[in-house]
């Protein structure tokens, strides 16, 4: 027998007993009697010994709860299978159990055995499923059972039994908050786990158990953002949502410096310029020297940027939740992205619409330049829903200015020939809100409303004279026509509020129609008796009002209407017209206030103001509930507002013992020795290598499951599987030969090396079975850098290039050591130098995955440079020792942009050693150079003697291998040692090559898209001519100028030394000072440093 | 989250209901129907209601409302998804999601949604995961089932669950492996009265069926990709190799699925492929109006236009139509007062006409306003795949170097330029289909 005959079955037995189940008359015998009958052959069947049958039986009563009948008196005959060997049985007894168990709690306890069993099953779908229904059961007795339960699967081996786990915190949350504190204890176990199949879960419960508990979230912020894009859909969600109120308690508003400025703009908001947007852009981009720069956290943008590929999402509310969180979070000049993902969902089911087209409405009154483009996408069609046309409407009239009005109106006066009455009505209130803030088209905008006000249908007339009566009120002198035409209309409009419109008008302007103000009055005081009650209102303020002006006419109508209103059955009426007759008759009795009547009725009123309905929703968080529904629904928590002061950045840092590059980093940060860090992943290739590789077997070898590593899901991934201990061998291995290669270190820091690799190995030793701890930390580390490489802007295959070229290179040079003695300005001791990163492959994970956590900083930092700071000379010098902390000997190098004959991949780097001391400096040589991967340096030739108050100079070359990484070394005199290093602006990374513009034209064809960027910008007012933008270039970057037919334009083309990658960049010159950049380099990321320096040349 | 869910007809009966939670009351279905009544039409509920101790979010389809209930801040268009992604699911097992289908597969429905969602939180919704939870029935299996007593529910953990891929199941295995695409573009265009677009833009959807054994890794490639503005992936692409290559690359789900939407960039010109000529008068004497509809191709660059047809909702007035089509059958559904003029294919020798009376109600004002017609048309480009068996018998390359030559799809000109497949060493039938439809085509009178 199949399903479906079993509910037919079903249905039929319950329709012949008129659903028993719904009469609550327990007196009605029969009824139960058969009821009984019926429950007892089901009863029989789940006591038989077939499979089948007890099947058959379940599945009937699975229908019966479906539909919402009562099953409960079945509880013990299904009790009885929750042993059952057939799985089927046992799942639809699960079903059953959650949903009776509540009310049968005593029989529910004798199930708890067969589950405590199922939680230590080998099958891991099974513990799952024990822990499930286990948690679901809501029985109170249970909670310890559950607790320990939760606790154990916590940690268990399989992610999806530790997914379970996490659902089945804010279960028991529900049924007894009093255990929250040990949940919390759960909770933080599991956010801290990997994978990606139980993030999502775990952040559920965090916000349905601890929502303020954020401290939580430090230590995995970085995590879960790196996480995000292979966590499932509605795990993304979940986490976005919750990100963003984490993001507005720890980092700073990324508009704060456009506070200013949107003040103004809020002055001009309807009446505004276009470009707007373009302004902010400009002044987003040149640093506004005087104020305190803003440099965004780069945890804050990592956020950004891992979230926003999920724009891209096939599901609406992970758009939607990015959206909200570009929204809130991202500066105003990267809003703009999500647009486009929003007007795409614009197409999916009319609820989603709904939702969405709610949130836009929001949004286009903070930013309305974000959706201009997407002006025609809300266009309505006669097949929208009512709903959606009004929303439509909504956003339409939010999106209006000076240039696209008369489109609008346009698309407005068909709307008004709908069929849809509503929509129409609401049509009209569009138009008035236009008129009202766009001050040019108000006389159209009345024409046209006048004009309706002879359309047939009433609502149409009735809603025009609402918004009339509106927009008179603006300016009330013009249009005494206007006033009496509506006048006129009295008769036959029925609408009241229409009608007290017009009433209102009249009385208010009455002295711009002195004719027709008292004939009103006597039709109405006419039909008094038969108005509505806000129709009467204003009859007797027109009453007043009149008599206060023209009482000769008007005094015996007045008196009249108030008769009639004295005995009204509504008793604000009849106050009224009390409160009125005192104040305007004048007796013996009457107050002072008499002589103020005409004052307080015929005061100027101000115009309204036509709001839209979704002003200032926004401080609800976007995409909720509680946004929709403009009021705080349960649960909410509030979207904080964004912190004066940055919160400690530091308390995301992971730890890792042993390890101290982080906090030198940091240190390093505020002692404004700022390098831009990216080139780390760059050069790190070899160690990044490895990680990769490693990462892959730990997916695979934790029993195939989703460790997830990165963006770039290859099928190897799946396939590759590799012991763990093998991995281990080889990664010491690595280490063994990453050793070799820094030859002769110096002892201090190989102790320290070794150490921290005994350290290491201890641990890896220590490691227990599922691999927790510190095996964790390998793999969030991991994960992170090998999304940090693909993150690396350039496709996977460059990468691989790039990586066998660094492998192929030699080894650094040996380097000939000296005694070292240290005497330092900026006390470089309370740090020791960074171990170079391919020492341990640990420390690379970490260092690259900060390198792309700190991309955003290092580009600000880029731009701060001296070098581009520094005005334009022949060639610009940089201090690489002054003369104090060299105790006499100072230094200072240029880049002298001369080919190094040695080695034409170098850079050479000229030095002036200048001895201002009293003593002689000899043997003036370099040692201990601390190089990233691939960087080579060719040292200058020894300085046997320079005299006191002599110079010399020296040139080295230093191959950057393409990156901005500073090159690290110790300068040695005979006497001391100092440790000095070599930045340099990526301008210098590069030399000329002379191209035609054919070539020109063509290279750049070549590289388009991701290769190319261009900025706009406002040129210095020094630097308007070609002359001038040619020598601020070529300053700011080793480029050779191309030729080229236009004056307009200034083309320049380069390579970079190491790879020999081309670099193109092209001036446009536009009206006034307006000019386009744009930089064309296979190397993105020399590309951005690049535009970034050049802009900053040109514009200041 | 989700607290509850209720299944309901048009009639307004509740016939099933599921709770993931506590027991929710079914009478909290009455704020529902209280917003139902009121509203005019089903489309016109707004999908969220605010009860005092609940919020309602309610999807509509398949002339079914999936009611669920929740109880505290959620977004909504988190449920609303969800919602949607059960009706899909109903459709993907049992072929269609209406009332009797749900209804005789109650039991299979139960198990899903028990399996959907976890204390209200989505668990698992990808299909391939479901399938292999719990088998879609078939009648083969229903009888199997019934004789050796075997269940339609696995006993162990879909692979795709701790997979890097959860969209795909393991251990999928064909005798033959094909790998079909279509690329189905959908004008959305408003024309005013006098013929001018006022709005058009193209739409764009890659819809796959791929049935291939293993775990083969696919790459789709265009001709021209940068003509795709906006796109959204199934979430098998690569995000990151689209960013760099503008290549899909992915491992797909068995089965059907939507690989990618996409929005065509503004910039580029819509080619509006019919045009209309129609005059639809009432007139202010006597209870009656005339209808004249004439439509011609525009911009066709020589396909054929199919599957034309026209849609007219009437104003409430007009009682009956008495019309002569030149070519095609019309009909008038007096109730929803919609007019549908069913043409077929157009032929531009003989430009098919519509003509006639309408009449109105006695007594009726005459509509103010005339009402729009909404257009469906759908032009095939030679379908190179247009039966797999066709396909099978030419080898990939063929195919492909094909369909570049002689189609030129005819909306945005996307076209695959190639289809490779890594990871697994068979060789697959492979297919690429264009169709252009009109999406949202309305001409305004």
């Amino acid at each position: 027998m199949s399903a479906s005959s079993a509910f037919n079955d079903e249905k039929g037995g319950s329709s012949s007993v008129g659903e028993p189940e719904y009469g609550h008359d327990p007196a009605s015998g029969g009824i139960f009697s058969s009821d009984y009958k019926r429950h007892d052959d089901l009863k029989e069947m789940l006591d038989s010994n077939k499979d089948s049958l007890k099947l058959e039986a379940m599945k009937r009563i699975v229908a019966m709860i479906a539909r919402g009948k009562n099953a409960s008196d079945l509880f013990p005959a299904v009790v009885k299978n929750v042993a059952c060997k057939n799985i089927e049985v046992k799942k639809l007894v699960y079903v059953y159990l959650v949903r009776y168990a509540e009310e049968q709690q005593d029989l529910a306890l004798l199930s708890i055995s067969t589950f405590q069993r199922g939680l230590k099953d080998p099958n891991q779908l099974i513990r799952a499923s024990a822990l499930r229904v286990l948690s679901s059961i809501r029985v109170t007795i249970i909670v310890p059972i559950m607790m320990l339960a939760i606790k154990e699967a916590a940690s268990d081996m399989s992610p999806y039994v530790r997914k379970t786990a996490a659902h089945a915190i804010p279960k028991l949350y529900s049924l007894d908050p009093e255990q929250k504190d040990q949940l919390i204890e759960v909770i933080e176990k599991l956010l801290a786990d990997k994978t990606t199949l139980v993030a999502g879960s775990v952040v559920m419960a965090f916000e349905e158990v601890c929502p303020e508990r954020i401290d939580l979230i430090h230590k995995n912020y970085r995590k879960l953002c790196n996480l995000l894009i292979d966590v499932e859909e509605w795990g993304q969600v979940v986490i976005i949502n919750m990100l963003t109120r984490y993001a507005r308690t720890q980092f700073l508003n990324p508009n704060m410096n456009e506070s200013l400025l949107e003040e103004e703009n809020d002055k001009t908001f309807y009446g505004s310029d276009d470009d707007e947007e373009e302004e902010k852009e400009k002044k987003a981009e040149a640093p506004l020297p005087r104020r305190k720069p803003y440099v965004m956290d780069p945890d804050h943008r990592l956020l950004l940027r891992n979230t926003k590929p999920l724009l891209q999402s096939r599901n609406a509310a992970v758009v939607m939740a990015v959206a909200q969180l570009y929204f809130h979070l991202a500066p105003k000049v990267e809003v703009g992205v999500i647009a486009k993902g929003l007007v795409r969902l614009l197409r999916s089911h009319s609820e989603v619409q709904y939702v969405v087209l709610q949130n836009v409405a929001t949004m286009t009154i903070k930013r309305r330049g974000m959706f201009e483009p997407y002006l025609k996408s809300f266009y309505i069609r006669s097949t929208d829903p009512t709903q959606i046309k009004v929303l439509k409407l909504e956003v339409l009239t939010n999106l209006a200015n000076e240039t696209n009005i008369s489109t609008i109106l346009r698309e407005f006066q068909t709307y008004i020939k709908s069929m849809d009455k509503d929509f129409v009505a609401a049509t009209i209130q569009a138009i008035g809100r236009c008129a009202t803030n766009i001050g040019e088209v108000r006389d159209t905008c009345l024409n046209g409303l006048v004009q309706l006000l002879s359309n047939r249908d009433e609502l149409v007339v009735a809603e025009s004279v609402v918004v009339i009566k509106k927009l008179l009120q603006m300016q009330p002198e013009k249009h005494s026509d206007i006033i009496k035409h509506m006048a006129k209309l009295t008769d036959n409009i029925q609408v009241p509020m229409a009608r007290a419109s017009i009433l209102w008008l009249i009385g208010e302007y009455c002295e711009h129609v002195p004719k027709i103000a008292p004939d009103v009055l006597r039709k109405m005081a006419k039909s008094f008796t038969n108005e509505e009650d806000i129709v009467k209102l204003q009859i007797i303020n027109l009453a007043a009002k009149l008599y206060l002006t023209n009482s000769k006419q008007t005094k015996l109508l007045t008196q009249y209407v108030l008769n009639l209103a004295k005995y009204d059955q509504n008793y604000d009426i009849r106050d009224r017209a009390r409160f009125i007759r005192q104040l305007i008759v004048p007796t013996e009795k009457s107050g002072a206030l008499s002589k103020y009547a005409k004052k307080l009725f015929l005061a100027l009123k101000p115009a309204p103001v036509l709001e839209s309905p979704f002003k200032d929703r926004d401080h609800f968080q976007l995409g909720s509930l509680s946004h929709l529904l403009n009021a705080k629904a349960g649960g909410y928590q509030e979207l904080p507002d964004w912190p004066e002061a940055a919160p400690d950045p530091s308390v995301r840092n992971v730890e890792v013992p042993e390890w101290t590059k982080c906090s030198s980093r940091e240190k390093r940060k505020e002692k404004k020795v700022e390098k831009p860090f990216y080139s780390d992943s760059e050069g790190e290739s070899g160690p990044t290598e490895s990680a990769d590789s490693e990462s892959d077997s730990a997916s695979g070898s934790e029993i195939g499951s989703g460790v997830v590593g990165s963006g770039s899901r290859t099928a190897s991934e799946e396939s590759e599987e590799g012991s763990e201990s093998e991995e281990e061998e080889e990664k010491d291995k690595k280490m063994m030969t990453a050793k070799k290669e820094l030859k002769k270190p110096v002892q201090e820091s190989e102790s320290e090396q070794s150490s921290e690799e005994e350290e290491e190995r201890k641990r890896e030793r220590k490691k227990s079975k599922p691999r927790k701890s510190e095996s964790d930390d390998d793999d969030d580390s991991e994960s992170e850098s090998s999304r940090s490489e693909s993150e690396d802007s350039e496709s996977e295959a460059e990468v691989k290039k790039k990586k066998k070229a660094a492998a192929s290179r030699p080894p650094a040079k040996p380097l000939k050591k000296e005694s070292k003695k240290e005497m330092s300005l900026l006390d470089f001791d309370d740090f020791e130098p960074a171990p170079p990163p391919h020492v341990t492959p640990l420390n690379s994970f970490l260092s690259s995955s900060l390198v792309t956590d700190l991309e955003g900083l290092s580009l600000s930092d880029a731009a701060l440079s001296p070098a581009t700071l520094s005005p334009s000379g022949a060639m610009k010098s940089y201090e690489l020792l002054h003369r104090i902390r060299g105790e006499g000997l100072s230094v200072e190098y240029c880049f002298s942009r001369q080919p190094f004959s040695p080695d034409a991949n170098m850079v050479a780097v000229q030095m002036q050693f200048t001895n201002s001391g009293a003593a002689d400096t000899k043997s003036l040589h370099m040692e201990d150079v601390k190089l990233q991967s691939g960087m080579r340096v060719k040292e200058f030739p020894e300085i046997e003697l320079l005299p006191a108050g002599e110079t010399a100079t020296a040139v080295m070359g230093i191959d950057f291998c393409d990156s901005t990484q500073a090159a690290n070394f110790q300068l040695c005199t005979h006497t001391k040692k100092f440790f000095v290093s070599i930045q340099p602006p990526v301008g210098e990374l590069m030399r000329p090559v002379f191209l035609t513009e054919n070539e020109f034209k063509k290279e750049q064809g070549q590289l388009m898209g991701m290769n190319e960027l261009s900025e706009k910008l406002t040129l210095d007012a020094e630097c308007r001519n070609e002359h001038a933008i040619v020598q601020r270039v070529t300053a700011a970057a080793n480029l050779s100028r191309v030729p080229c037919g236009s004056d307009k334009e200034c083309r320049f083309a380069g390579r970079t030394v190491t790879s020999g990658s081309l670099v193109l960049a092209t001036v446009v010159t536009k009206e006034a000072a307006s000019a386009q950049l744009t930089v064309n380099c296979e190397k993105m990321v020399i590309g951005t440093m690049l535009v970034k320096d050049v802009l900053l040349a040109l514009t200041q | 989250m989700i607290h509850s869910l209720f299944l309901i007809n048009h009639s307004g009966d509740i016939f099933l209901e599921k709770h993931w939670k506590s027991v929710v009351s079914h009478s909290v279905c009455d704020y529902f129907f209280e917003a139902k009544e009121k509203a005019v039409d089903p489309e016109d509920v707004p999908p969220v209601l605010q009860t005092p101790h609940h919020y309602l979010i309610t999807v509509h389809r398949d002339q079914l409302f999936f009611l669920s209930v929740v109880q505290t801040e959620v977004p909504p268009l988190f449920v609303i998804e969800f919602l949607h992604r059960v009706a899909d699911t109903f459709q993907d097992y049992f072929g269609e999601c209406s009332e009797s289908v749900i209804k005789d597969n109650v039991v299979t429905v139960y198990e899903l949604l028990e399996e959907m969602l976890d204390n209200g939180f989505p668990l698992a919704t990808e299909s391939n995961i479901l399938k292999e939870l719990i088998r879609p029935p078939t009648i083969l299996r229903s009888v199997v089932n019934t004789l050796t007593g075997s269940s339609n529910v696995g006993d162990t953990l879909p692979t795709g669950q701790l997979s890097t891929v959860p969209w795909r199941r393991a251990d999928v295995k064909y005798t033959n492996n094909e790998a079909y695409f279509d690329v189905i573009e959908e004008i959305d265009a408003i024309l005013d009265k006098s013929g001018t677009t006022v709005f058009a833009e193209i739409q764009g959807v890659i819809e796959a069926c791929v049935r291939l054994t293993g775990m083969p890794d696919l790459t789709m490639s265009f001709m021209n990709p940068r003509l795709l503005d906006d796109v959204s992936f199934h979430p098998c692409v690569r995000f990151k190799r689209w960013e760099s290559e503008r290549t899909l690359s992915f491992i797909p789900p068995d089965g059907h699925f939507t690989l990618m939407n996409y929005h065509v960039s503004s910039q580029n010109p819509v080619a509006i492929p019919v045009y209309v000529k129609q005059n639809i008068s009432f007139f202010e004497s006597g209870p009656c109006g005339r209808l004249d509809i004439t439509i011609g191709p525009k911009q066709t660059m020589g396909k054929t236009v199919e599957a034309l047809m026209v849609k007219i909702h009437m104003p409430k007035a007009v009682l009956s139509a008495n019309l002569t089509a030149t070519q095609g059958n019309y009909t008038y559904d007096l109730p929803n007062k919609l007019l549908i003029w069913d043409i077929g294919k157009l032929n531009p020798q003989k430009l098919p006409n519509l003509k006639g009376i309408l009449s109105l109600q006695a007594g009726a004002a005459k509509p103010e306003d005339n009402p729009s017609l909404n257009i469906d048309l759908r032009i095939q480009q030679v379908a190179i795949s247009g039966s797999p068996r066709f396909v099978s018998t030419y080898n990939w390359a063929t195919v492909f170097s094909h369909c570049s030559i002689c189609f030129s799809p005819l909306c945005t000109g996307l076209k695959v330029s190639r289809l490779e497949m890594f990871g697994e060493k068979y060789k697959p039938f492979k297919g690429v289909k264009y169709v252009t439809k009109a999406g949202k085509f309305q001409v305004r009178t």
